[in-house]
């Protein structure tokens, strides 16, 4: 029964560490108009042109970013799993970079690799940089889920399946191999997708106008903006996390927990 | 010509050799079982004529086509795996139709030879159910429509009934050699368990060590298997050690015991060690004074149903034999002694195979190696 009390105490006192500096900043965002809550601020961050493109911009490139590792990260996953298990320790170490090299480093690695090529005198050469960037940066989620994902079936005998009714690789990936991982496709998808709504340090040093930017801007000029933003952006960070729970359970169901009865 | 053929087949894994100098000959329609222990090569050789593992030496020819290099996906083979490998995303309809998209039929001939193909395998009611909601038998028959779907020239069936219970395993070979039956489609079925490959098959291919040890039909292998590895697979069996006496008469000294009637001895020389085999069931109680006899004293008495099992030591040999269940049956007690006929002629000299095969230690009773489903 103690212990029990203990576990609650310290539950609380976790839960506070997020939940003060976020009921906080809530509290803060709703007090633009003196002596009374409501939702000015947010009217007016969502007013600004600037919001609308900022936000529209990161929109596209989560989209981009997310294709774009799809289309690496599967066939890859897919790859090492059946023909080269021997690599998995490497391509995991590879994966697990972008933890370790910092943000800063790697967008100067990137401008200095890519200077003077038409992916950095151009600014729709800067956002294939950008989108290339976010696909490094979500490498650890992205693969770790689909390689689970991939995991959980019989890669193998399937692809054997697939090959003797008359399947080429193409047939294969597109009609067993994605189906079957997506929830982990999805998974990743809503990872990569609050990462790069809320990144700062790459966008800003590579000039692009996206949402992480345009929040620290507005931090420096407005004051009660910068808190509803921050809001939205946590609520956008939940909602992937909810929308993630919630697929998850509805398209795997009992599917991938086993075969008998 | 044979319909499928591997000639001096070979497969090799680094430094292992999985599948030495194999050569077969499969008519069409027939039902062909490679049988043999874990890592006998009997999977490996059914991948190489599936197309999932290229040999390392030989050729394989389907109707007299050279396929050994042609990719898995043009070789228009049905495969049924252990473990079902339905697609878990699609039904079962959508599983069974698979193939027959991928072959551009249209949409009504689809669903037509799934709804034909349903009825096959006694599904016809389940054609809208995902794989995770069958049970394992309904699964691998939906695995077998599927393989079947595609008109195949060979079905290859790789041990389909392993991960299944005994009383759907017996079930469901008997409609898999009955479907086999009706479409006469060639078929090679992998399998360890003896009971499967001897009950099925037209022929069957014991293998072991990556090699061909015999091919027959159940019958040889059972009645007059060639050597000493496949006597001991197949079936119980006691195992004799003998010295040739008179070669001309057939008869061999176990011990002190002279036995007669052994034809096959009469090619060795009088004193030759000779190890001869003999199957439970051919050895009978008799008199005392009866010809070719040994006497032994009962160790055990094992109660199996229709047979009843005594192991008994001789010449300080042991033996098995068994008796049938009838109607007021006196069964032996033990240390009780008896004199059990052993006939010349169930008696079979065996090789032991270029060397690698080692008979089990001094006068053994070797037991089959699976379990009887």
């Amino acid at each position: 029964m103690r212990r029990r009390l203990w576990s609650w105490v310290w539950l609380a006192v976790g839960a506070m560490y997020f939940v003060i500096p976020l009921g906080a900043t809530l509290q803060f965002s709703l007090q633009a108009k003196r002596g009374e809550m409501g939702f000015t601020a947010y009217r007016a961050a969502f007013a600004s042109p600037r919001f609308v493109e900022s936000f529209g911009f990161s929109l596209r490139v989560a989209a981009a970013t997310i294709l774009a590792s799809v289309l690496l990260i599967v066939p890859t996953a897919y790859w090492v799993q059946l023909r080269l298990p021997r690599l998995r320790p490497l391509i995991e170490f590879c994966t697990l970079l972008p933890f370790v090299v910092p943000a800063v480093v790697l967008v100067f690695g990137l401008i200095r690799s890519y200077n003077r090529t038409p992916l950095t005198n151009s600014s729709e050469g800067l956002a294939v940089l950008l989108v290339g960037s976010y696909v490094v940066l979500s490498l650890p989620y992205m693969y770790r889920s689909v390689d689970n994902g991939l995991r959980a079936i019989n890669v193998a005998t399937l692809t054997e399946a697939a090959q003797s009714l008359g399947a080429g690789w193409g047939m294969i990936l597109r009609a067993v191999i994605f189906p079957n991982v997506f929830v982990a496709i999805l998974s990743g998808a809503f990872v990569t997708f609050a990462i790069v709504m809320g990144e700062f340090t790459i966008a800003f040093l590579l000039a692009q106008p996206g949402f992480g930017p345009y929040m620290n801007q507005v931090s420096s000029s407005k004051v009660y903006e910068p808190s509803a933003l921050a809001v939205v952006s946590f609520a956008l960070t939940w909602a992937s996390i909810a929308l993630l729970q919630i697929v998850g359970r509805r398209v795997s169901g009992p599917r991938l927990s086993g075969g008998g009865r | 010509m044979a319909f499928l053929e591997l000639a001096g087949i070979s497969k090799q894994f680094g430094t292992t050799v999985a599948v030495a100098e194999y050569d077969l000959a499969i008519e069409q329609g027939a039902f062909v079982s490679f049988l043999g222990p874990s890592g006998c090569g009997k999977t490996t050789t059914l991948r190489m004529i599936a197309g999932f593992e290229q040999p390392t030496t030989g050729t394989i020819r389907l109707d007299g086509r050279d396929i050994t290099r042609q990719p898995t996906n043009r070789r228009n083979m049905g495969v049924v795996f252990q473990s079902y490998a339905l697609f878990p995303n699609m039904t079962v309809a959508q599983n069974i139709a698979f193939g027959l998209q991928l072959r551009k039929v249209s949409r009504q001939d689809r669903a037509r030879r799934v709804a034909e193909l349903l009825a096959l395998i006694g599904l016809p009611e389940m054609g809208g159910r995902y794989p995770h909601q069958l049970s394992g038998g309904q699964q691998q028959r939906v695995a077998l429509a599927r393989a079947l779907a595609i008109a195949p020239q060979v079905l290859l069936l790789d041990e389909p009934l392993s991960a299944l219970d005994a009383k759907i395993r017996v079930s469901l070979r008997n409609e898999i050699r009955t479907i086999q039956r009706k479409l006469g489609i060639t078929t090679i079925y992998v399998t360890h368990d003896q009971e499967e490959a001897l009950s099925l098959s037209d022929r069957v291919v014991v293998m072991n060590a990556g090699r061909v040890e015999q091919v027959g039909t159940p019958l040889e292998i059972y009645n007059t298997p060639q050597t000493a590895f496949v006597a001991a697979f197949v079936g119980t069996l006691n195992v004799l050690h003998a010295t040739v006496h008179d070669p001309a008469a057939g008869s061999v000294m176990v011990a002190e015991r002279e036995l007669t009637g052994i034809t096959a001895v009469r090619t060795k020389q009088r004193g030759d060690a000779v190890t001869i085999t003999v199957r439970p069931e051919a050895i009978a109680i008799t008199s005392a004074d009866a010809a070719n006899h040994l006497r032994v004293t009962v160790e055990e008495v094992t109660f199996l149903g229709a047979i009843i099992r005594v192991r008994v030591r001789a010449c300080g040999q042991a033996l098995s034999f068994d008796m049938l269940n009838r109607p007021g049956i006196v069964l032996p007690t033990i240390a009780e002694s008896l004199a059990l006929a052993i006939p010349g002629d169930a008696c079979i000299v065996v090789e032991p195979a270029a060397g690698e095969i080692r008979m089990p230690s001094l006068a053994t009773q070797v037991q089959a190696a699976a379990p009887v489903g």
